[in-house]
């Protein structure tokens, strides 16, 4: 009786575990078949002219040129919204951790920003386009860079918050103790201390910024051009990915294909460059 | 009081050493305040978003909401612009149908793995894990739209269809009655590979709050380890997992990109796994900003947008309340 219990239980025990390294690698196999279908599919017609020439005439009927357009125009966008995300991000995260810290204030706001993460980003996108024509402004690469830095601004400010949150407190009081009025701990020591994770805050916020479509689909317009002012509409590639997949002919499909293994390869490039900085400048901080 | 003592000793000080001057204490503290006052301006920004989206919406909508009876508006079902029908019934079940099964397909494999990095795996392992977390959530909803429409559209139309057709074709739910992939249950498993990452990362957090003592406690007195997680730290945690997985849904619910392109879009109440849907999402990113000349028509797609906007609102924000108490200083 007793030795059938004791079997049993450990059966279970193996039963259960195997079941958890079974998920575990369910979902390690599901990002390495998501980047193997991509990188397959992308690579044959991913060449020269796609990365370093716009759309030439006829191209989404299977003509010549490449994706330059949306390429250039997904980082401006990015680019810009994240510039743009990040001047009111750092006020934001540094005033949460020095003036408010965990007081109900404190709490509230970071409430709503969770609140703003979780809007959809085609939520942003119409509101956008409601604020766009109610100003007069037309699809543009300003009216894109706002909408996405409004996207991207929960998002930098809760990853500087989780960053700045770790800070040691020590620190922070060493400097008050000195003297320093908060403004200067927040500017001088928490920027300087957290500035890895700071730019790390930054780089999550672009990558999710440059492969955002929905946002950026009644905003920012479509066109074959680069831009060269802010008042223009530009590509994205995100949508050129969606446009060349909605068309019927397969070899812009394929095209289709190639563009998105572009936008993988930036973004993954952003996510490993973000790692790769806050394991190796943090060396610079004081733990 | 303070202050003044403060200031005669920096005076001193300055004086006595001879040094150049800086900034007097009076104007650091001006300084300090005027950041103070500007930084809470800009602190209110999120909450100002916030109002100001639900409002221009509410506003913007309202032309549809004052002609048609909600009843009309919220479960008819049939969707003709052109006539001035707008029964948003089929899209609201769409939208439930993709989120729910994108939901129940994550849900188990998201908790056994964040119990497996928790419980019982390797710091290696976990390092390992770490980076693939963070890739599939870099992932841009666009390259997992492409990724469903190479690999899951044809999974399901070659694999999954026909095995249903054969074994489980007398249930409803499983009933195969179009021929292509595009279905609920394709957007269900893109969706679910999108939302793993959030659910095993915030379970995980979950998992890591309950204290050690505990888990040696239950060990110490001979139970395993499956008894130890069912007995002591499953139940420590239900609250925060339930709360996990709503903020997963309201992801899920607000999905567009990746669902619009392998979903279907076919506006009809679906009845089946393998019938295709048309969510909200769908609906306002393949209609929204041309179709100013039918009277109507822009209120009643940002209407669709408050439907969805006012869900997940309610979603998150519940959600968001509970992960707040429950992970306290390591909610982020």
């Amino acid at each position: 009786m007793m030795k059938k219990r004791w079997q049993r239980r450990h059966l279970i025990e193996a039963f259960v575990k195997g079941l958890m390294i079974v998920s575990f690698l369910i979902v390690a196999a599901g990002l390495g078949e998501i980047l193997w279908t991509i990188l397959v599919q992308g690579l044959p017609a991913l060449n020269w002219a796609m990365v370093t020439q716009v759309p030439q005439g006829g191209f989404y009927l299977g003509k010549g040129g490449g994706v330059l357009n949306a390429i250039l125009g997904s980082l401006y966008l990015a680019g810009g919204g994240t510039l743009l995300a990040l001047i009111f991000s750092l006020p934001i995260a540094l005033y949460l951790e020095t003036y408010l810290g965990d007081s109900d204030w404190g709490r509230y706001v970071r409430l709503s920003l969770d609140v703003l993460w979780g809007i959809p980003t085609i939520v942003y996108g119409v509101f956008g386009f409601i604020i766009m024509l109610a100003i007069g402004l037309r699809a543009s690469l300003l009216a894109g860079i706002v909408v996405l830095s409004l996207v991207e601004l929960p998002i930098m400010v809760r990853a500087m918050d989780e960053v700045i949150r770790r800070m040691p407190v020590d620190l922070e009081q060493a400097a008050l103790a000195l003297g320093s009025t908060k403004l200067e701990v927040a500017v001088r020591v928490v920027t300087r201390q957290m500035l890895p994770g700071i730019i790390t805050a930054i780089l999550l916020a672009f990558g999710r910024g440059i492969g955002d479509a929905a946002s950026v689909l009644f905003t920012a317009g479509y066109t074959d051009r680069i831009p060269t002012s802010l008042m223009q509409p530009t590509a994205s590639l995100p949508l050129a990915v969606f446009f060349q997949l909605g068309t019927p002919y397969p070899i812009v499909q394929q095209r289709g294909y190639a563009s998105a293994l572009i936008l993988t390869i930036i973004v993954l490039i952003i996510s490993i460059s973000s790692r790769w900085i806050s394991s190796h400048l943090n060396k610079y901080t004081v733990k | 009081m303070n202050r003044q003592i403060q200031l005669d000793i920096n005076k001193t000080n300055l004086e006595a050493e001879g040094r150049q001057s800086r900034p007097s204490v009076v104007a650091r503290n001006r300084q300090n305040q005027l950041a103070k006052r500007t930084f809470f301006v800009i602190t209110l920004l999120p909450m100002i978003l916030i109002a100001a989206i639900t409002i221009i919406l509410v506003v913007r909508s309202w032309p549809i909401l004052s002609t048609y009876s909600p009843k009309d508006l919220f479960l008819g079902s049939t969707w003709k612009p052109d006539s001035g029908l707008f029964g948003f019934w089929p899209y609201i079940t769409g939208t439930f149908w993709v989120t729910i099964v994108g939901v129940l397909l994550a849900v188990p494999p998201c908790l056994l793995t964040a119990l497996y990095l928790s419980e019982y795996s390797h710091s290696f392992t976990r390092s390992l894990a770490k980076p693939i977390l963070d890739l599939l959530a870099a992932i841009p909803p666009v390259v997992y739209g492409v990724w469903g429409l190479l690999a899951i559209v044809p999974f399901v139309e070659d694999a999954l269809a026909p095995f249903s057709k054969r074994w489980l074709n007398s249930i409803p739910i499983f009933k195969v009655a179009q021929p292509t992939g595009f279905s609920i249950i394709a957007g269900g498993i893109v969706l679910a590979v999108m939302i793993a990452p959030l659910i095993i990362s915030v379970v995980y957090e979950i998992l890591r709050t309950v204290p050690n003592d505990l888990r040696d406690a239950s060990l110490a007195v001979g139970a395993t380890q499956w008894q130890t997680i069912r007995q002591v730290v499953i139940p420590r945690v239900i609250p925060g997992m339930v709360a996990a997985v709503v903020l997963a849904a309201s992801r899920a619910l607000g999905e567009t990109m990746a669902v619009l392109m392998v979903v279907g879009n076919v506006a009809q109440v679906p009845n089946s796994i393998f019938d295709a849907a048309y969510p909200l999402p769908a609906l306002i990113a393949n209609n929204y900003g041309d179709m100013m000349s039918i009277p109507l028509y822009d209120a009643a797609l940002l209407c669709a947008a408050l439907i969805l906007l006012i869900l997940i609102l309610i979603f998150n924000i519940l959600s968001t309340l509970v992960l707040q108490r429950v992970l306290g200083k390591n909610w982020a």
